[in-house]
């Protein structure tokens, strides 16, 4: 559970920029595209090792971006073809890459990259000088979100404008690929790590739903981003409950959650606004 | 004084050429208007002086120097259209942008940096709204935050691209005034315009664009029959008869080909 949330607020607070700058679906592309990254390092280093395999998924991350924007701009081919070539085109090759190096008795295989297992995360345990000090999964993730959160913290002022106005950004001299790769590049990274716990499918539920929410009920981006956080929890905390009780998968259920609270906060807010021209109308 | 030069400037998308062969130099201290017909390339002239659009040959001086050095001179106001007002930001987040600078997005704006936002709120007369959310704003006071943000740069040239689009009457006569009042301070004030009936009220200075530079000086000197009918051929049907005087006389409106390509 403590997986999920950790991941699911790193996921939340980068899918808020997705969103605004309406690149949601390049999320979903990066989440699929680092596989071949994550194999990569697999078969180079041979072992599970975290930072490695950080470093190729962030690489493919990056290198996916720019391939999607040079189909763009060399082929003209719209964003959406763009994407979607790029995409399974890479999830295809990391598909095959773990097929042909491996001979199929690996640790990674396709239906964890695809759905993940999050139950089981919690049997990878590390013990230093005996005692329990966290599970793998938790000792990796924690420090990106740190790095997430002091990106966010540190960096509002340039994603904020880069997000809103590119042009404006570039005109002021300042470094617009640089912001966007910073953010894609973590985006990568937070989506390799949520592979084992939500898989490829369930992350771009994490970066989008919790946002989306959030961005339905405000009009202040750090109150966004506070919302979405706790969207997050309630839908990571939830997800898990309800799935033990129900006996399915914690995953599902999570984004299930996730999804239920945005048309709940959907609807509330159709209401509240309906209710305010009522209120409008009996006053004059 | 020169404020901004171009020279063999040309810009092409796709190798068909939006700007051709353009050359100019505009002075100090006054209110400029860009103006010409629709796809002429005003937008895209703006673009390449702010660096945005790579030319293709030819290049662009600001005070006599390269852009890049003198950045914090140069304010930018793009097209109202071109950013999404939905965007959780309200009027005093916006203008704050105006102090962002490369070099210090990682710090915290100053109180000083407050003031001159503040002041930039005031001069736009947006002040009453400066906590509201940008996209419950009408269409001109939209345009004036985007105006008081290039203010809160505190730029000596300011570029504007179509400040004047879907505003209400207030704003315009605000943004006039305004205009004015830069002027007088000696800033330099560069508009991308492109409705001729008030381009003789608004502007002291004019660059008149089709494709090619058609003509450039003081208001009344480019404000022609012969240099708008060069500029906007048939689409003014009042010049018709000038136009086809001078399809007569074979004075090459463009050169020829132009339009079959």
């Amino acid at each position: 559970m403590l997986t999920a949330v950790l991941i699911g607020t790193s996921c939340s607070l980068l899918g808020s920029f997705l969103i605004l700058r309406k690149s949601v679906m390049i999320g979903d592309a990066i989440s699929h595209s680092v596989l071949p990254g994550i194999v990569l390092a697999f078969i180079f280093t041979e072992e599970r090792a975290a930072l490695p395999i950080l470093i190729g998924a962030a690489v493919f991350g990056v290198l996916t971006t720019m391939f999607i924007q040079f189909l763009q701009r060399k082929s003209n081919v719209q964003e959406g073809a763009a994407i979607g070539i790029s995409f399974t085109f890479f999830f295809a090759l990391g598909v095959i890459m773990i097929a042909l190096s491996t001979g199929g008795n690996v640790d990674i295989d396709q239906d964890c990259v695809l759905f993940g297992e999050i139950a089981s995360t919690y049997l990878d345990k590390i013990f230093v000088n005996g005692y329990f000090v966290g599970t793998r999964s938790i000792l990796t993730i924690a420090p990106v979100l740190l790095i997430v959160i002091l990106f966010v913290v540190f960096g509002m002022k340039g994603l904020r404008l880069t997000s809103f106005n590119e042009d404006y950004a570039k005109a002021l001299g300042i470094n617009v690929n640089a912001w966007n790769y910073a953010l894609l590049m973590l985006v990568s990274i937070t989506a390799v790590l949520s592979f084992e716990a939500v898989g490829a499918v369930l992350v771009v539920g994490f970066l989008t739903i919790p946002p989306a929410s959030a961005y339905l009920i405000t009009n202040n981006l750090s109150k966004m981003l506070w919302l979405s956080v706790v969207f997050t929890l309630l839908s990571a905390v939830g997800g898990t409950l309800l799935a033990l009780t129900l006996d399915v998968t914690i995953s599902g259920m999570i984004v299930s959650v996730a999804g239920i609270l945005f048309l709940l906060t959907w609807s509330g807010k159709i209401i509240m606004t309906k209710s305010k021209k009522i209120e409008k109308l009996s006053e004059v | 004084m020169i404020s901004l030069e171009a020279h063999n400037l040309t810009v092409a998308y796709d190798k068909v050429p939006v700007l051709w062969d353009i050359d100019f130099e505009l002075p100090t201290g006054k209110i400029i208007g860009i103006i010409g017909p629709n796809g002429s390339g005003k937008t895209t002239l703006l673009k390449t002086i702010m660096g945005l659009i790579k030319p293709a040959s030819g290049y662009v001086k600001v005070f006599e120097q390269d852009l890049d050095e003198v950045r914090q001179r140069v304010a930018y106001v793009p097209q109202r259209e071109s950013v999404d007002w939905d965007f959780p930001a309200s009027v005093q987040d916006v203008v704050e942008m105006g102090r962002y600078r490369k070099n210090s997005l990682f710090r915290r704006l100053t109180q000083t940096d407050k003031e001159i936002v503040a002041n930039a709120i005031e001069k736009v007369k947006l002040t009453a709204f400066k906590d509201r959310q940008i996209s419950q704003l009408s269409g001109g006071q939209q345009q004036r935050v985007f105006i008081a943000r290039a203010l809160a740069q505190g730029a000596d040239i300011f570029f504007m691209d179509e400040p004047f689009v879907g505003v209400d009457a207030t704003t315009e006569t605000a943004i006039l005034d305004l205009l004015t009042t830069m002027r007088d301070e000696g800033k330099t004030v560069v508009i991308v315009h492109h409705d001729l009936q008030t381009v003789s009220g608004y502007f002291d200075h004019l660059v008149l664009l089709n494709t090619r530079v058609i003509a450039c000086g003081p208001t009344a000197e480019v404000l022609t029959q012969e240099n708008l009918s060069n500029a906007y051929g048939g689409q003014l049907t009042l010049l018709s008869k000038i136009q086809s005087i001078i399809k007569e006389k074979e004075f090459p409106i463009r050169e020829k080909g132009f339009e079959k390509r």
